[in-house]
């Protein structure tokens, strides 16, 4: 009896070391994501998401790793699509927790595939920093799932910014009043277009045209059409990206040139500048960053090294920033448990020094610095209004297509 | 109930109550792979309930399952979850008869088109809704688990099999044995052809507007393009012709393989999942004709057994 009990305390002991040994011995960070690699999102995801990720993760271990308490831990990427696909997001998510047991993961990409997946994140206590999220419903979000973060900003107050750039330019004396405004038909489009409208028409404007049209609409031609018939001063679409690139290239075969000339998610992709080069001097568009920032810069340098390819002005650097955040909070926690990690991203207090600019997050996990507006002068598209951001550039009349 | 039909039950039983235990056994990753083998298995299995007898190709899962999901979207503040599929269900059959008083007429590849079409079709009248009345994304923010999703998945599965075995013992399922071996002959028979295809068609837009109800608070965000994604369909499809349509237990003999290869493949080749689909959907043309179905019943009647 005795000697059982001395073995199996024996063989307790022995097991408590090696699970000690085991933690010692753990030198790296696993580190999954799953965002889209095919599906109708492939696209944005290839230009905005992985390349930032992929970055983040090789310049962190060429800097040695990160340092977690007194251990100097190296990071380990585990990639996966989720198909665009909300079901293959939780999957992927799921799989990741409990099948290759990562540490931490990346959230998704887009507002739809990132709230598809806040339960599972929510449930296995991972911590989900997003960068690809623009919502309204922080507060909701945050209650339900107090793991989850926004760095991106919020849908209200971008249509906001673009209404209030309008009501300034024309105190300015740089434009009428007649605005043409339409919208991709979807939830999207449909919300900013009405946060829009009514700030315009309760500040004066004359709303001169106003349509929407189908997601996936190939022909945009006629949309402008009626905005050139109508005689608008100022032109503002809520598009995503296929029609950003097909009412730009109408405008330019109409050769509708009005004062303003705005088009939401993709007029900051490299993509678009690529497209129409020169002739997109002036342009405005959804996001923007602090183009002559240092750490931007120097971001979007090692972006080209590495991806081939310039980064987008807009999420592309607040995707990279939460991977900066996950690593800050890890190394202020100075360990890799999940639990210590988000408590020291719920603790208010807590600053992170990003290539945004520093970042800290409010009582809804919410980061309230943040770019909405953008426009495209001498090559580079610049942050013409923030919210709480240094660096915004004044806003240019739109001089026609070059 | 001879005692043969008895031992079936009890199998059934036995194998509900197995697959509804799988929370308090399983892991959570397999409890999230059997959410999906769950949803995969209810819509299939109800497809070939309507298919199966009648070979009419249906691809309108998507446009009854999205409808669901709205219904839920709508409806979750102000009713009580538990009637949130009732009334789903309810809206997909009437939807259903009235797609099937215009299409069922038509023969064969007519419903194909119109099927596949529909999902679009009420996504773009969805949309033009939201758009006429200013309506914002949706948000669907409960505190329903996946475990209790799950359990309704199980519970509407026990359903569609005793719904399914109680049509292929009634009238009804013996009228759409006949019309789907030759229409002219069922007609001359004196069946009420339309009648009974439209009866039937009912019962799968209703299941997939339920099954779609009951996976809207795991979606969380409901928008028409994700909410009536036509990859649904296919895969209803293929996982249900891959199992065979010949038996009540033949759709499930097609999913699990076919949701666990699915899993396997975006695991190792992550950009090859439609390969997958394109691959099934030729080995069940060329190879499998009958399904694991077909397959099983060949190999029986070969090596002994009854025929």
């Amino acid at each position: 009896m005795i000697r059982r009990t001395i073995m199996t305390g024996a063989a307790a002991a022995a097991l408590f070391a090696g699970s000690l040994g085991a933690a010692g011995a753990q030198d790296t960070i696993l580190l999954g994501a799953a965002a889209p690699q095919t599906g109708p999102l492939a696209g944005g995801a290839t230009v905005t998401h992985w390349p930032a990720v992929r970055l983040w993760v090789q310049q962190t271990n060429e800097d040695g790793g990160l340092q977690v308490g007194d251990q100097q831990m190296t990071i380990e990427l585990v990639e996966y699509d989720d198909q665009t696909n909300p079901q293959q997001a939780i999957q992927a998510a799921q799989r990741m927790a409990t099948q290759d047991e990562v540490d931490f993961m990346v959230a998704p990409y887009s507002t739809g595939l990132n709230l598809a997946a806040a339960p599972i994140f929510a449930q296995l206590g991972y911590p989900m920093i997003t960068g690809t999220a623009v919502t309204d419903q922080q507060p909701a979000l945050a209650a339900q799932f107090p793991n989850m973060f926004f760095v991106l900003g919020r849908t209200s107050v971008m249509a906001e910014d673009t209404a209030q750039l309008l009501v300034d330019m024309r105190e300015r004396g740089d434009l009428g009043d007649r605005v043409a405004l339409v919208n991709v038909a979807d939830a999207f489009g449909i919300e900013m277009a009405g946060i829009s409208k009514a700030i315009l028409e309760e500040n004066g404007f004359e709303i001169v045209y106003e349509t929407s049209y189908p997601l996936g609409t190939q022909d945009l031609a006629p949309v402008i059409d009626g905005a050139r018939a109508a005689e608008a001063d100022a032109f503002i679409a809520w598009s995503y990206p296929g029609d950003t690139f097909a009412l730009t290239d109408q405008a330019i075969v109409q050769n509708f040139a009005p004062q303003v000339f705005f088009t939401a998610v993709a007029t900051a992709f490299p993509a678009y500048q690529e497209r129409f080069g020169d002739q997109i001097e002036g342009v405005l568009g959804m996001g923007g960053v602090n183009a002559d920032d240092p750490a931007f810069q120097e971001f979007a340098q090692a972006h080209m090294e590495m991806a081939g390819q310039a980064p987008d002005y807009w999420a592309s650097a607040a995707t990279y920033a939460a991977l900066e955040i996950l690593g800050q909070a890890i190394e202020g926690a100075g360990t890799t448990d999940r639990a210590a990690v988000l408590e020291y991203l719920q603790d208010q207090s807590h600053e992170y020094a990003t290539i945004l600019g520093p970042v800290n997050f409010n009582e809804n996990n919410d980061n309230e610095r943040y770019w909405t507006v953008g426009q495209w002068q001498d090559g580079v598209f610049r942050g013409v209004a923030s919210q709480g951001r240094d660096g915004v550039t004044e806003v240019e009349t739109f001089d026609g297509w070059n | 109930m001879t005692t043969r039909e008895i031992r079936n039950f009890i199998i059934a039983a036995a194998l509900l109550a197995l697959c509804a235990l799988l929370p308090v056994y399983g892991s959570p990753y397999w409890l999230t792979m059997g959410t999906t083998m769950a949803m995969f298995a209810v819509l299939a299995t109800s497809w070939a309930l309507f298919s199966g007898p009648t070979h009419y190709i249906s691809l309108a899962t998507a446009a009854f399952f999205g409808v669901g999901t709205f219904v839920t979207g709508l409806g979750f503040q102000s009713l009580p979850f538990w009637a949130l599929p009732l009334i789903a269900a309810g809206i997909g059959a009437v939807l259903a008869a009235l797609v099937g008083l215009v299409t069922l007429r038509l023969s064969g590849v007519y419903f194909v088109i119109f099927t596949l079409g529909l999902a679009e079709m009420v996504r773009q009248v969805v949309t033009w809704v939201q758009n006429q009345t200013g309506h914002r994304g949706m948000y669907v923010l409960t505190s329903i688990t996946e475990r209790e999703i799950y359990w309704m998945l199980v519970g509407l599965g026990a359903l569609v099999y005793l719904l399914g075995w109680l049509i292929g013992r009634s009238r009804l399922g013996f009228a759409l044995r006949i019309i789907g071996n030759d229409e002219t002959v069922a007609k001359h028979l004196g069946i009420d052809t339309a009648l009974a295809k439209v009866a039937l068609f009912m019962v799968p837009g209703a299941v997939a507007a339920a099954v779609g109800a009951m996976l809207a608070p795991r979606y969380i965000y409901i928008e028409p393009a994700t909410a009536f994604a036509p990859l649904l369909s296919f895969q209803v499809v293929i996982m249900a012709l891959l199992g065979g349509t010949g038996r009540l237990w033949g759709p499930i003999a097609g999913v699990i393989p076919f949701t666990l290869l699915w899993e396997v493949i975006t695991r190792q080749a992550p950009n090859q999942t439609l390969l997958l689909l394109g691959i099934a959907f030729l080995l069940i043309v060329y190879v499998l004709p009958g399904g694991f179905v077909g397959l099983w019943d060949r190999l029986r009647r070969r090596y002994g057994g009854q025929p």
